[in-house]
């Protein structure tokens, strides 16, 4: 996107919202939407680690076919709380918390978002939440698996269920106050000029997420507020022994749980936009295609959590249909990925670091979503549902699309976060470490899945073991990988190179204002005069 | 969000109203409506739930905007019934294959 730069956007007196205020109270009790990004930054890293050494735990046990390191029943925590802190604690809350929440004041031209204080609330209310897993873990764990069927969950299972519905239920208000927050500011505090057709795709990318965040997180709250009162009332919804249905609670979670994948995988595209534009110097193609295809996305992502129950018992008509309509929900994810295969075309591509992350997605999203066409696919899902080949696929879409993403993201507005440049050759080495880790680790899991191996399982038979071997390898080397901008980046805000306020020569109103950004972000509001992504025009706002 | 301010006795108006269908609620109860239980009382739900969107939550008085998020709510609402329905009506259907490939066959 391109502004006219009407007067300079910043004080220009050195203060930035870093230096505005010292001490634990001013980051505790700020309302600053870019401190509250960085609240959110630590928290997530934080259950980034967490869960990464449970999946370390759980790639190790896999070594070999026997159940030598963890007990059976230890390996269902290991896997079930792997699951649990990656999705509601990391990949849900990862771009929107943290680059939502500092990118979209700035991009639309407003000082902040439109609810301050709900803001913060919605930190310390996923902060609680994650107290309370931290308390399920040192309340011996659980073991139901992310997906808490009933009526294993809510009847059965012996380890802290309450304990962590009562966290997942509290964490999923986080996200109804963010989603909530980015659609008002979005509607109501652009700059002038600022149409929606001349949004960055990053702001339609986020207010689609909103839109999945606030009409489906309200129904996964209440289905696990369910299977709480079934467990501890002995009430009957669930459990067939009770009056209840078991595959109503499958209906429930997964309403609002597979539109949750692109609450994962929505801002990522996003930020994919920004990225491709950036580094092709070229306005997307098809900008309104693109656009569009972020708003179908959310709608037909609700029409199609069936799909995850073909083997369920759900009747095979309600299959069919779902099966037809997953095929539909492939459009515009297509769309998307063919506009950004256009925009490169004839575009002067370079190949910075968050570029390289962005190819990494293009190619990891494209077999994710490529593979799950198979899982969409009725008769083919029976053979192999809950196999690994569903864990690859899935993989392959949050981690291969996601969290490419998130470090896409992480690497191109560090330097506007901080101000400071980070070392360009490492940070180049370990995304290229990342993609070779990645694929070691979960190409294999496609193929043991595909020849029969279940997931959750940590006993398995010896001809798997070579696959399983691969993976906990690529594990290995992706770790690696991660580690690295760990060091790098931390390393940079004390040794890097001071940033301009537009290091990429990227276009966007939040090239305009300086690295850091002040703690209004403007002392001016902006009037936005061109078209997203206008390359053919010189970048303005320079000015340090 | 609205700036329109809505006099006391209204909301005490509601108020009342709502602890009025509470009665009838509890009351209809008590009575075997036969096929029409289930309708009556969701009838009632319904009708307070309006009450409280429209006036407690001020969606009344609010734009047109806010008047359609509040619609989309009630929309994907009916987009998950409608799907868990249709599951739970068809769950009995046998499928034989035929001449065509196969062909649903319901219980008689």
């Amino acid at each position: 996107m391109s502004t006219t730069v009407e007067a300079s956007h910043h004080s220009g007196t050195g203060e930035n919202y870093l230096t505005a205020g010292y001490g634990l109270k001013s980051w505790l009790m700020t309302t600053d939407h870019k401190r509250i990004a960085i609240l959110y930054l630590l928290s997530i890293s934080l259950f980034f680690v967490i869960g990464g050494l449970f999946a370390v735990l759980i790639r190790i046990e896999l070594l070999t076919p026997a159940g030598d390191l963890v007990s059976a029943d230890s390996y269902n925590k290991l896997f079930t709380l792997h699951g649990l802190v990656m999705i509601f604690f990391f990949l849900v809350p990862s771009i929107p918390a943290v680059f939502g929440n500092f990118l979209i004041p700035i991009m639309i031209g407003a000082r902040d978002l439109a609810f301050p204080k709900v803001n913060l609330a919605s930190w310390y209310v996923f902060t609680i939440g994650g107290l309370f897993t931290f308390a399920v873990v040192l309340a011996g764990g659980v073991d139901t698996g992310w997906t808490f069927y009933t009526p294993y969950s809510s009847t059965y299972s012996k380890t802290a269920v309450g304990l962590t519905a009562i966290g997942v239920f509290i964490t999923g208000f986080s996200s109804i106050l963010t989603g909530l927050n980015f659609v008002v500011t979005i509607h109501k505090m652009r700059a002038p000029g600022l149409t929606w057709f001349r949004l960055p795709l990053f702001i339609w990318a986020h207010y689609a997420t909103s839109l999945i965040m606030l009409l489906g997180t309200p129904v996964v709250a209440i289905s696990i507020l369910l299977v709480f009162l079934e467990r501890v009332f002995g009430i009957g919804i669930f459990d067939p022994a009770l009056g209840g249905d078991p595959v109503l609670f499958q209906h429930l979670f997964w309403f609002y749980s597979h539109p949750a994948v692109y609450i994962m995988i929505l801002p990522s595209m996003g930020v994919m936009s920004e990225l491709i534009a950036c580094f092709c110097r070229k306005r997307i193609f098809g900008y309104s295609f693109v656009a569009f295809s972020s708003l179908a996305i959310a709608v037909l992502g609700f029409l199609v959590w069936g799909h995850h129950m073909f083997t369920s018992s759900q009747s095979i008509y309600a299959g069919m249909v779902f099966s037809i309509l997953t095929m539909m929900v492939a459009i515009p994810s297509a769309v998307k990925v063919f506009n950004w295969a256009a925009t490169m075309y004839g575009g002067s591509i370079s190949y910075e670091t968050p570029m390289m992350y962005a190819f990494g997605f293009l190619g990891l999203f494209t077999i994710g979503g490529l593979t799950g066409l198979f899982l969409g696919a009725l008769g083919l899902d029976v053979h192999v549902h809950d196999t690994y080949f569903v864990v690859a696929h899935f993989h392959y879409i949050m981690v291969g699309g996601a969290i490419m993403g998130y470090l896409g993201a992480l690497h191109f507005w560090w330097p506007k976060m901080f101000g400071r440049l980070y070392p360009e050759a490492w940070a180049k080495l370990s995304s290229i470490v990342i993609f070779i880790g990645f694929n070691l680790t979960f190409f294999p899991q496609f193929l043991v899945g595909y020849l029969g191996m279940p997931r959750r399982y940590h006993v398995y038979p010896d001809e798997f073991q070579i696959f399983h071997v691969l993976s906990t390898a690529g594990a290995s080397i992706l770790a690696i990988g991660y580690a690295f901008p760990v060091v790098y980046l931390i390393w940079s805000l004390v040794r890097g190179e001071k940033a301009g306020p537009n290091p990429w020569n990227a276009k966007g109103l939040e090239w305009t204002v300086p690295s850091p950004p002040t703690t209004f972000n403007f002392d001016e509001t902006p009037v936005v005069t061109e078209e997203a992504y206008d390359y053919s025009r010189p970048v303005e706002g320079k000015v340090v | 969000m609205s700036e329109h301010s809505i006099p006391a006795r209204i909301y005490y108006l509601v108020f009342a109203t709502l602890l009025l269908l509470t009665l009838i609620t509890v009351e209809v109860a008590f009575y075997d409506l036969g096929i029409l239980t289930f309708g009556v009382a969701l009838g009632i739900a319904c009708f307070k739930a309006a009450l409280v969107i429209l006036y407690f939550m001020h969606v009344r008085y609010s734009s047109g905007l806010t008047g359609i998020f509040v619609a989309a709510g009630f929309v994907f609402l009916a987009i998950m019934l409608t799907f868990f329905l249709l599951d739970a009506s068809s769950r009995d259907w046998q499928y034989q294959p035929d001449s065509s490939g196969f062909s649903m066959v319901r219980p008689s």
